[in-house]
Formats: structure tokens, C-alpha cells, sequence
């Protein structure tokens, strides 16, 4: 499986608004713990609605959340 | 037994979704029951010629026990797991869908071997296990590929 080049700021968010943690954020999305891990890990990359849904509980706009790099190892 | 302890123990290792466990369920079930099955049916063979083997109960009795077998893990799992554990969210429901679909591959390989076969007049002995054949392996193959979805990731981007 070829890896996703973006990356994400969900971990040093959830710690910014309150220590949520990973079992409150996957409550308040709708979707199990083992899956906010594998968001935050890179191990996969949600669909735009989570990603929204995942800005809107950290109280962020999408690109605080997630990142794209604009070339090799560069990020936006 | 031994190969739902080690599902356990892995388990145990690290954070597995109920549809990860389910995934591990799936594939020792599925060779463990073709592994039992062969062992009947070569068992047998020893006396007779393979094909005149009595195949029939053998192949029923073992994906029989195998599905009421899966039944039961998965009803024990799910009550050993925490609340709302058997939860199946959009991951899992993606991560299904690509491990069905590479399965699927061997199921197709399966037909059209058993469709030539039976077009070749070859024993029925023969198409019924080539049959059986794709489906245990394809069974195993998307159980593989949905695990090393959950563990080395999986991307829809």
C-alpha cells in the first residue's frame, strides 16, 4: 500500500483543546478508537466529511488539521 | 485451538478493532477447516483410489462446523470486547469492501477451472474440490489483505 504524504496534527490538537482523548474524539466522530489511531498515525486517510467532522470538534479549520506538502517533504 | 490463542495474543499486543479479530477469525477458520478436510479425505484415500473417496460429508461437515464455528468466536469476542467494540465504522467498512474484492479473484479463478473441468468431463471428485479450493482461498486471501490493511494502513485518498 503505497504511503499517504499527508500528514496530520490531530495528536498535539486534542492536547490543545482540553486532553481530549483518542476515545472522546472517535466518540464525537461517530467511529471506533483503533480508527483516530490509524488517522493519527498515517495509517489512513478519512474521507473529506470525517476530516471536516474531525476539524470541527478540534475547533480548526481542515488545514490545521491536515497537511499536504507542496513538493517532496515540503509541507503547506 | 491454537491459532485463535495466538489471535489473543496478538490482540493483546496492540489496539485490534472487533473487525480486525473478525478478519483473523475468518482465515484460521477457513484454513483450518480445509486443513481438517484434507486430512479426512487423504486419510481415506489410502485405501481407494482418490477419486472414488467419499468426499461429500467430509467438505459438508467441515464448512458446516467451520460457519457455526465463526458464529460462535465472534458472539464470544463481542462479549469479551468492551461496550459498542463491535462497532463497524467507515475504516471497516472500506477496509471489507478491498478485502472481499481481492478475494473475489480467486472465487472467479475457481468457476472458469471447475467450468473447463466439468466442459473436460474430469471427475466430479475434481470440480467439486476445485470448487471448495477457490473459496478456502479465497476466503484466506482476503482475510490476509484486510489484516495487512489494519496493520500496515490502508489509503482511499
Amino acid at each position: 500500500m503505497k504511503p499517504t504524504r499527508v500528514t496530520n496534527s490531530i495528536r498535539r490538537l486534542r492536547f490543545e483543546n482540553g486532553e481530549l482523548t483518542q476515545a472522546e474524539l472517535a466518540e464525537r466522530i461517530g467511529v471506533t478508537r483503533q480508527t483516530v489511531i490509524a488517522i493519527e498515525q498515517g495509517r489512513y486517510s478519512p474521507s473529506l466529511e470525517l476530516a471536516f467532522q474531525i476539524a470541527h470538534v478540534l475547533n480548526v479549520p481542515l488545514d490545521d488539521v491536515f497537511q499536504y506538502p507542496d513538493s517532496e517533504g515540503e509541507a503547506s | 485451538m491454537s491459532g485463535l490463542f495466538y489471535i489473543r495474543f496478538i490482540a493483546r499486543g496492540r489496539h485490534m478493532s472487533f473487525e480486525e479479530k473478525s478478519a483473523w477469525i475468518m482465515g484460521v477458520l477457513a484454513a483450518g477447516a480445509y486443513a481438517v478436510y484434507l486430512a479426512a479425505v487423504l486419510g481415506l484415500a489410502g485405501s481407494m483410489p482418490l477419486t472414488d473417496v467419499p468426499y461429500v460429508a467430509p467438505l459438508l461437515w467441515t464448512v458446516g462446523s467451520s460457519i457455526v464455528l465463526s458464529i460462535v468466536l465472534h458472539i464470544l469476542i463481542r462479549s469479551l470486547s468492551a461496550k459498542g467494540a463491535g462497532m463497524k465504522d467507515q475504516r471497516d467498512r472500506e477496509i471489507y469492501r478491498f478485502g472481499e474484492h481481492i478475494g473475489q479473484s480467486f472465487v472467479v479463478i475457481g468457476a472458469v477451472a471447475a467450468l473447463i473441468m466439468a466442459m473436460a468431463e474430469v471427475n466430479q471428485f475434481w470440480i467439486a474440490n476445485a470448487i471448495y479450493l477457490a473459496f478456502v482461498a479465497s476466503a484466506i486471501l482476503a482475510s490476509v489483505a484486510k489484516i495487512v490493511a489494519y496493520r500496515r494502513g490502508f489509503q482511499t485518498w
